[in-house]
């Protein structure tokens, strides 16, 4: 699959103070997931990629377009939605969505037809002829959507995109996110710090950590891997334990007070371990059966 | 009405040409400009005068009408440069009034709500966006500066016949290059103020005081150090002065040469052109 997002060595610096820090990382998912606690470079990068800061150092690649030499390439084939309300108070939602397509080099009248499907497409079909002064932020958020991919950009970055929504609008714009990926017509890259926004629309995640990339994972083939988890609590003499299922073919290791994670191997009986227990007479007091969350994942990052 | 079906497809198809984009904006302003019963009124107020001046030249080369009348023809005022140099000097008036109509909603509505992510995200850069902002005022001006005054000009020259256009035809010169001047240095002024003030009616304020709190801070300047260096930020002086100039007035002394006057004009549009530069961007970078 084409690279999404190639990052080579990028770095960006306001006046003395590093940003983003040599960036290093090829990113092809259908959608990508930007995730990292507040100032940690994600918005930073994303204004990078659609050219409004200049890397210091280093380069990025969109879709094969360097970004250094081919920023009017890059632009042609995006469409962003800004984190904040980001419109012109004065103009119907079809007017600023047309006017958008037209900037972008649609015809009069493809980007009139453009507009009034991706209004109807993000749900707000029967307001297109409201000003847009007068949206919910929920219908403001989609309206920055609509305008995102009315001209239809093969690649679209959303900043923030459940910003400020109530739970049921939340909803509508998760699934509208999911349903855009899964047309499999554009590539998304969303930036957020909600893990749950991330996990339920994005099939890759970087996760960013003071202007460096702390943590990179395939949520897609993690899912489709299958792997099995357990946790046990263990009572007793575990010393020596976490070796044992090591042997038997898991992977393991011991967290604490008694607690081990372990990863089962295909076909592996989970019987194996009470029986390795019962030798040493352990007494094992819970086992689940769960995968690494993405909050998981990122409390690991940011722990490291 | 038409039924449009919820997907979502790419477009494949031809696109505008990059340079045409920025005629968009002036597209999708015009529109909502005209919904104001004040501009229109004051676009159609603008034409009183050049009408006003139609008819003047009409009567002074319709003697018999004249006398029909019992007016003594030698009561009219000559149609000369003098003739074309207060026209320009009238419209160069309302042009102003006309920018600080316009100009504030020119680029304040789009920092106030952060729309400039959104413009400079597409292939379209900030001298597109200028163009396409200024475009829009420069035609407003333009239809009540140098058009009419052109026009004028040529009916001025079909009734005065030919040996009268040869010898005045750098009159045309001078109404289109002292008024289009003046009209995209009004554009810059406004754009540039626009860019720096988001509240509009502050906006407006500011770009009067631009020509009048100028001619105050001048003349002040003049009276106080007993020189005539005032003119400088007298902007209404400097054109004034300008059209003096292009007019072939020597007989009347200005505070200004030509030479100082053109600097003052480019110097001032230069740093109309700074503050934009400084404004018009996608985002910014709190120090």
């Amino acid at each position: 699959m084409e690279p999404v997002l190639e990052l080579d060595g990028l770095g960006v610096r306001f006046g003395k103070r590093d940003i983003l820090k040599d960036l290093r990382i090829a990113l092809s998912g259908r959608s990508i997931g930007l995730l990292g606690p507040n100032g940690a470079g994600k918005s930073t990068l994303i204004q990078t990629l659609v050219g409004f800061c200049k890397p210091s150092s280093g380069t990025a690649r969109v879709l094969g377009h360097d970004i250094r030499r081919e920023m009017a390439a890059i632009r042609a084939l995006i469409g962003y939605m800004p984190e904040n309300d980001s419109f012109v108070a004065n103009m119907t939602a079809v007017s600023f969505v047309r006017m958008m397509a037209e900037i972008s080099g649609l015809p009069h009248d493809a980007a009139l037809e453009r507009a009034h499907e991706a209004l109807f497409y993000v749900g707000l079909g029967e307001a297109r002829y409201r000003q847009l002064g007068t949206y919910s932020l929920g219908m403001k958020q989609l309206a920055k959507l609509a305008q995102a991919i009315a001209h239809g950009p093969r690649l679209v970055i959303l900043d923030e995109p459940t910003n400020g929504l109530d739970p049921p609008a939340r909803t509508r714009m998760i699934r509208l996110i999911q349903e855009m990926r899964d047309t499999g017509e554009m590539r998304l890259l969303i930036c957020s710090h909600l893990l749950r926004d991330i996990e339920e629309t994005c099939e890759e995640v970087l996760i960013l950590k003071g202007g460096r990339i702390v943590h990179t994972s395939n949520l897609a083939e993690e899912h489709r891997s299958n792997k099995r988890f357990v946790e046990l609590e263990a009572y007793g003499p575990h010393a020596g334990f976490a070796e044992e299922l090591i042997a038997a073919g898991c992977l393991c290791e011991y967290s604490g007070l008694g607690r081990f994670r372990a990863e089962l191997p295909e076909g592996f009986d989970v019987q194996a371990i009470f029986r390795l227990a019962a030798q040493r007479d352990l007494q094992l007091r819970r086992l689940n059966y769960r995968r690494d969350t993405l909050e998981e994942i990122f409390l690991k990052a940011m722990e490291s | 009405m038409a039924v449009y079906k919820r997907t979502y497809k790419t477009y494949d198809s031809v696109l505008t040409p990059a340079w045409s984009r920025f005629l968009t904006l002036p597209r999708a302003s015009y529109g909502r400009l005209m919904q104001s019963k004040f501009l229109v009124i004051f676009l159609m107020a603008s034409f009183f005068f050049p009408l006003g001046c139609t008819a003047f030249i009409y009567l002074s080369h319709n003697l018999s009408f004249l006398q029909s009348l019992n007016i003594p023809a030698g009561q009219f005022l000559q149609i000369n440069a003098n003739f074309f140099r207060f026209f320009c000097s009238f419209q160069s008036a309302m042009a102003v009034l006309m920018t600080v109509v316009v100009g504030p909603g020119l680029v304040a509505p789009d920092l106030a709500n952060n729309a400039l992510a959104l413009y400079f995200s597409r292939p379209f850069g900030r001298t597109e966006y200028v163009a396409g902002k200024m475009s829009l005022l420069m035609f407003l001006l333009s239809l009540i500066t140098w058009v009419p005054g052109l026009i004028l000009f040529g009916i001025q020259c079909s009734l005065a016949g030919r040996q009268w256009a040869g010898e005045n035809l750098w009159i045309a010169g001078a109404i289109l290059i002292g008024l289009v001047v003046w009209d995209i240095f009004l554009s810059l002024i406004a754009l540039a103020l626009s860019a720096w003030v988001k509240w509009r009616i502050a906006a407006g304020g500011l770009i009067l005081g631009v020509f009048f709190a100028g001619a105050g801070f001048g003349a002040a300047f003049n009276a106080i150090v007993r020189t005539q260096y005032g003119a400088v930020v007298d902007l209404r002086q400097v054109i004034s002065i300008l059209f003096f100039k292009l007019f072939r007035d020597d007989a009347t002394v200005t505070a200004l040469t030509a030479g100082q006057a053109w600097t003052v004009l480019g110097v001032a549009g230069g740093i109309c052109l700074w503050m934009l530069s400084r404004k018009v961007r996608a985002f910014e970078v709190i120090k």
